[in-house]
């Protein structure tokens, strides 16, 4: 008992630091990145900006699967997807690369607004070959002039913190979400963006959550939201839903039943309330605070849309070990499993498994991680950055025309 | 301090989680309820890994689990107190 008593006094008196390291943006958000990125507006664009990538060092492509023939609102939400990852504080310069020009144009037109260095080239009537060469020379000009941003010191309020849950056990909801809810509680004060997310994984724990709305009307937007989410899962269901959610993964680490991962995944929040709900990639517009957003559960998917709306850090907490990273935005990923973080310890920046043994408390978890984030936003490569995880995943609402 | 086997998140949930690497037959187990701090013993009955629940009371059919205070399911066969709870026994309310 003293051993506990002792870590209990401990706790809670970290100061916690005012500053991280980041590069100012044009527009006056801050990149914990400086990334050049090659962006292709559609799937056969994916090999012309690989190859531009290739030759211009201090770049890299983001191939992805869609941008063709795609309509409606799928169609929106791919614009949203792909012009938000170009706006992203993270990247500090842009080359876009499509097929045709006039979706190539409305890509670059829009990332223009921010004021950042953004060229479109289309290939059709030129081919691939003078695109590529083109194309280059405006990526080496772009790598030239972002390799001299240097960062500066900001606010901790310029940081933009997403967070999502992978491959969770029964240790998530002990250890490694709580402690993310801690950094939430003493964070949002300071003046930071939050965002939370996977509209499927709450279900079993929706009303609860919709009660954590701000106001009314946040409320109400999120019931709706979980609501259109559940009946499309409904209809879409062929099988037993419960031999998909919890995954294999959930399951072989505890985990039961959907109500229970969803009570696990929901302790990612703290005691926060959320302003707003968010649609998928949408920005946010009320100010620093904590924003749900309409996502799907998988890693992909929901970091990707995450990155689109402007979040530029993280937090990754996980059970039996997503190795998940993201294409512009750091992965900081915890664990509270012991086994995960011995095992597979190559992928977790931060191990609070000690909290299982009560060696250490949900305070100090806290702090640990707002220590390690501010560390990797500062420029401290993540784990899934070192072992080259870009992972960029478009969420696809339904088939193309 | 007594080293912890089994944390509880809540005083009002019914089953516990095994937090050391396994969990055998016939074990005394402490249990923490971190809510409000205090203790509690369990006798197992099953061997149980880590991450895995153990039932702090006895079930039948019907009855439902508590855990983090909040409902995460149902009983499809009945549980003793210290038994393995998992998908061999329980199923969701929702799907």
């Amino acid at each position: 008992m003293f051993m506990f008593i002792m870590l209990k006094q401990k706790s809670g008196s970290m100061e916690i630091p005012k500053s991280f390291l980041g590069y100012k943006r044009e527009n006056g958000r801050v990149g914990t990145r400086n990334h050049v990125v090659i962006l292709p507006v559609d799937d056969i664009s994916n090999a012309c900006a690989e190859a531009v990538a290739n030759n211009i060092k201090g770049t890299f492509a983001i191939p992805h699967a869609y941008g063709r023939l795609q309509f409606g609102a799928d169609l929106e939400l791919f614009f949203d997807t792909m012009i938000g990852t170009g706006k992203n504080p993270n990247v500090a310069a842009c080359v876009v690369i499509g097929i045709e020009p006039k979706w190539t144009k409305r890509i670059v037109d829009a990332i223009a607004k921010t004021g950042k260095p953004v060229e479109g080239f289309s290939i059709e009537g030129a081919g691939d070959i003078k695109t590529i060469m083109k194309a280059s020379q405006k990526a080496q000009e772009f790598s030239q002039w972002a390799s001299e941003k240097q960062r500066e010191e900001c606010p901790l309020s310029d940081l933009w913190i997403s967070v999502k849950c992978g491959e969770s056990d029964t240790t998530s909801g002990m250890a490694a979400n709580p402690a993310v809810g801690n950094l939430m509680d003493k964070l949002e004060p300071l003046g930071v963006h939050l965002c939370f997310g996977e509209t499927s994984e709450l279900t079993g724990a929706e009303k609860v959550c919709a009660k954590r709305g701000a106001t009314e009307e946040a409320s109400k937007k999120f019931m709706k939201t979980w609501s259109d989410y559940n009946d499309f899962i409904l209809k879409e269901a062929t099988n037993d839903l419960s031999e998909s959610q919890p995954t294999a993964g959930n399951i072989a680490g505890g985990l039961t039943t959907i109500e229970e991962k969803a009570f696990g995944n929901f302790q990612k929040i703290g005691s926060r309330k959320f302003i707003d709900v968010l649609t998928p990639a949408e920005e946010p517009k009320k100010g620093p605070g904590l924003y749900f957003m309409d996502t799907s559960s998988a890693a992909g998917e929901c970091l990707t849309l995450q990155a689109a709306a402007g979040f530029n850090i993280h937090l990754f907490p996980t059970g039996q070990g997503n190795i998940i990273g993201n294409a512009i935005e750091p992965v900081v990923k915890l664990t509270g499993n012991p086994s995960t973080a011995i095992n597979m310890k190559e992928h977790i920046d931060l191990d609070v498994s000690k909290i299982l043994k009560r060696e250490m408390n949900m305070d100090q978890a806290g702090d640990e991680l707002i220590k390690t984030t501010i560390r990797s936003a500062s420029g401290r490569l993540t784990c899934a950055e070192v072992l080259g995880h870009k992972e960029f995943i478009m969420t696809k609402l339904f088939r193309s025309a | 301090m007594a080293s912890t086997d089994i944390i509880i998140h809540d005083k009002k949930d019914n089953v516990g989680v095994v937090v050391i690497e396994k969990i055998k037959p016939n074990q005394d187990c402490n249990c923490w309820i971190m809510e409000n701090d205090s203790s509690a013993n369990i006798k197992s009955i099953s061997e149980i890994p880590l991450g895995h629940k153990i039932a702090m009371i006895d079930f039948k059919e019907g009855d439902t689990i508590i855990k983090y205070g909040h409902d995460i399911g149902k009983v499809v066969k009945s549980i003793k107190k210290g038994e393995h709870v998992h998908v061999h026994n329980v199923k969701t309310k929702k799907w």
